[in-house]
């Protein structure tokens, strides 16, 4: 407990970090005293503040979202990026595009959402029609649907010369997250907190079907809840800010590592640690090559490539 | 009461239990035992509502399997299958506690940490309680299997192969720990095993099954004959009374 202040503290600083780091001029010291004029007020309201909360609740969400996915899947390697989740929720968004280009934010975000569970049922449905010999397959099956699927959206986009605008929304950037702009993010957070409600089921439902029904699990029923979990996390988070790859990878195999799987302990780490490294991820994409930004998730792409590929040879050291 | 009406069940064109009609009586140690491919553990896992059946109905105390609902079931009849893989990252005692779920949903009581210590004691696995599943022996994890499913506490407790990856020691005592449970706290226990001397010693009743038919069932001094045994491996057997037990052996 008093461990998990202390991290709590640590990713509070993080975000207070966050808050004052950019072009305009934004200071602690300017916003309490008073000096603050109005467009330093400004900024802080509508760019800083929702900025940082988008980071915090898009880093927990989809960290949750990842290991909602690896006890869905029993696998170690699933998670939104590597399910096809991600791919098809942003075939969903370019075909809101294409079709409603109109429609409110939470609208594209419902549609999104569909898509993204339409194409991780799928992703489901072949994991248990196909024999799987080795725990790698799984990402490898994740990986292949999510090319196919990006494949259509990149043919779409292509022909409806709407190219440059989805490298745009893709690209796990949070400069463009204004007041405004944001906010279907809370959604991500109450489906957070709701999966920490039922955080014993997903546990259970990780301990496999023939355990879940032996302890008298509705497992049809957790797998459909934790689907609309993951579904509606990721394409909230595609909508507003664009994928962020690898996050729901790199921090629930850290916590597991560390702490095991029991999510009633493990999933505040899990939203917390998740928070934090978007957080990071971020700060570090806004101030290395600054006044330009690299997005964070670029950023995230670059740290979580590494660490899948360490993840999968020592995979192949343990199994030799 | 385990009431098996017309239990039948195939993949594709393959029947793997034809019709099996039989009835398991509160209290003792039912052995399932028959060759390779007889239906013995899809049997079991029809009557632990784990795989739905295509025909014929599993009553337990009057309850249908196939439409009672699964946390009621869960009180009453647990089960173990054999090869558990598991991918979640759990202690000892973590797992051990889950066995408390079907009754507390999570939520552990002081009766329940009182089960679960319990469990663990009778598994000899106070020591490892906070290890994880992925750091254990084979057979250590065997052993927290079959503890958690003891915290269950139901009255009916299927084991698919519980002796699987257990040396003699503790495969004698597993089967001692099944027999207690048995009698001391009016269990019904019911397992599939490949050893038919474990079966012989162990046992109130043996159940044969062979090419997924219920070939016979009686207590072992009925099943455990040469001539019985014959019939249902195909090759031969000895049988000889060893201080009032029956050991086949089969060593030709």
């Amino acid at each position: 407990m008093k461990l998990f202040i202390l991290a709590l503290m640590v990713t509070l600083a993080a975000a207070i970090v966050s808050l004052f780091v950019g072009v305009s001029d934004v200071s602690l010291s300017a916003l309490f005293s008073g000096e603050a004029d109005e467009k330093m007020l400004m900024v802080f309201a509508v760019s800083r503040l929702p900025r940082t909360i988008a980071l915090v609740l898009a880093g927990a969400g989809m960290a949750v979202a990842g290991t909602i996915m690896q006890m869905l899947a029993r696998n170690r390697f699933a998670e939104p990026s590597t399910a096809g989740t991600v791919e098809s929720a942003s075939l969903g968004m370019l075909v809101v595009l294409l079709l409603a280009p109109d429609l409110p934010v939470m609208m594209k975000m419902l549609v999104a959402s569909t898509f993204a569970l339409a194409g991780t049922s799928l992703f489901l449905l072949i994991l248990q029609r196909v024999p799987l010999r080795s725990p790698i397959l799984v990402p490898l099956i994740g990986l292949m649907l999510g090319g196919v699927i990006s494949a259509c959206t990149t043919f779409f986009a292509y022909r409806f010369d709407l190219m440059q605008a989805m490298g745009a929304w893709t690209s796990g950037d949070f400069s463009t997250v204004l007041q405004g702009r944001y906010e279907v993010l809370w959604i991500a957070f109450v489906l957070t907190v709701a999966s920490y409600v039922a955080a014993d089921r997903f546990t259970v439902a990780g301990m496999g079907q023939d355990f879940a029904t032996n302890l008298g699990l509705h497992y049809g029923r957790v797998l459909a809840f934790g689907l609309v979990v993951v579904s509606m996390v990721t394409a909230s988070v595609v909508v507003t800010a664009g994928i962020l790859p690898f996050i729901g990878l790199i921090v629930p195999n850290l916590v597991s590592i560390v702490m095991g799987d029991k999510l009633r302990h493990t999933l505040p780490w899990i939203a917390l640690s998740g928070a934090a490294l978007v957080l990071v991820c971020d700060i570090v994409g806004r101030t290395v090559n600054a006044p330009f930004e690299v997005p964070a998730g670029s950023v995230l792409g670059v740290i979580g490539s590494l660490f899948f590929l360490n993840m999968l040879l020592r995979r192949r050291l343990r199994a030799a | 009461m385990i009431e098996i009406r017309n239990i039948t069940k195939s993949y594709d064109s393959t029947v793997v239990v034809d019709a099996v009609t039989l009835t398991l009586r509160r209290g003792g140690i039912t052995s399932i035992i028959g060759p390779n491919g007889a239906g013995k553990s899809t049997l079991l896992s029809i009557i632990a509502r784990l795989i739905p059946t295509d025909k014929g109905t599993v009553m337990v105390d009057g309850l249908d399997v196939a439409r009672t609902a699964g946390e009621v079931l869960a009180r009453r009849l647990s089960i173990l299958r054999q090869d558990n893989h598991m991918t979640t990252r759990l202690t000892v005692r973590d797992l051990v506690a889950f066995g408390r779920y079907p009754y507390n949903k999570g939520r552990p009581t002081a009766q329940d940490q009182e089960h679960i210590n319990k469990a663990l004691a009778y598994l000899g696995l106070e020591d490892l309680g906070g290890r994880f599943l992925d750091e254990l022996s084979g057979g250590q994890r065997q052993r927290a299997f079959v503890a958690m499913v003891l915290c269950q506490d139901t009255d009916y407790m299927l084991f698919d192969e519980p002796l699987n990856n257990l040396d003699i020691r503790h495969a004698v005592a597993m089967m001692k720990l099944l027999r207690d449970a048995a009698r001391d706290f009016g269990k019904t226990v019911v397992v599939v095993l490949h050893d038919v001397n474990f079966a012989s010693c162990y046992s109130d009743q043996i159940i044969v099954m062979r090419d997924g038919k219920l070939f016979l069932q009686g207590p072992p001094s009925e099943i455990i004959r040469p001539d019985t045994l014959q019939q249902t491996y195909g090759c031969p057997f000895e049988v000889h009374d060893l201080g009032g037990d029956r050991i086949a052996v089969y060593y030709a």
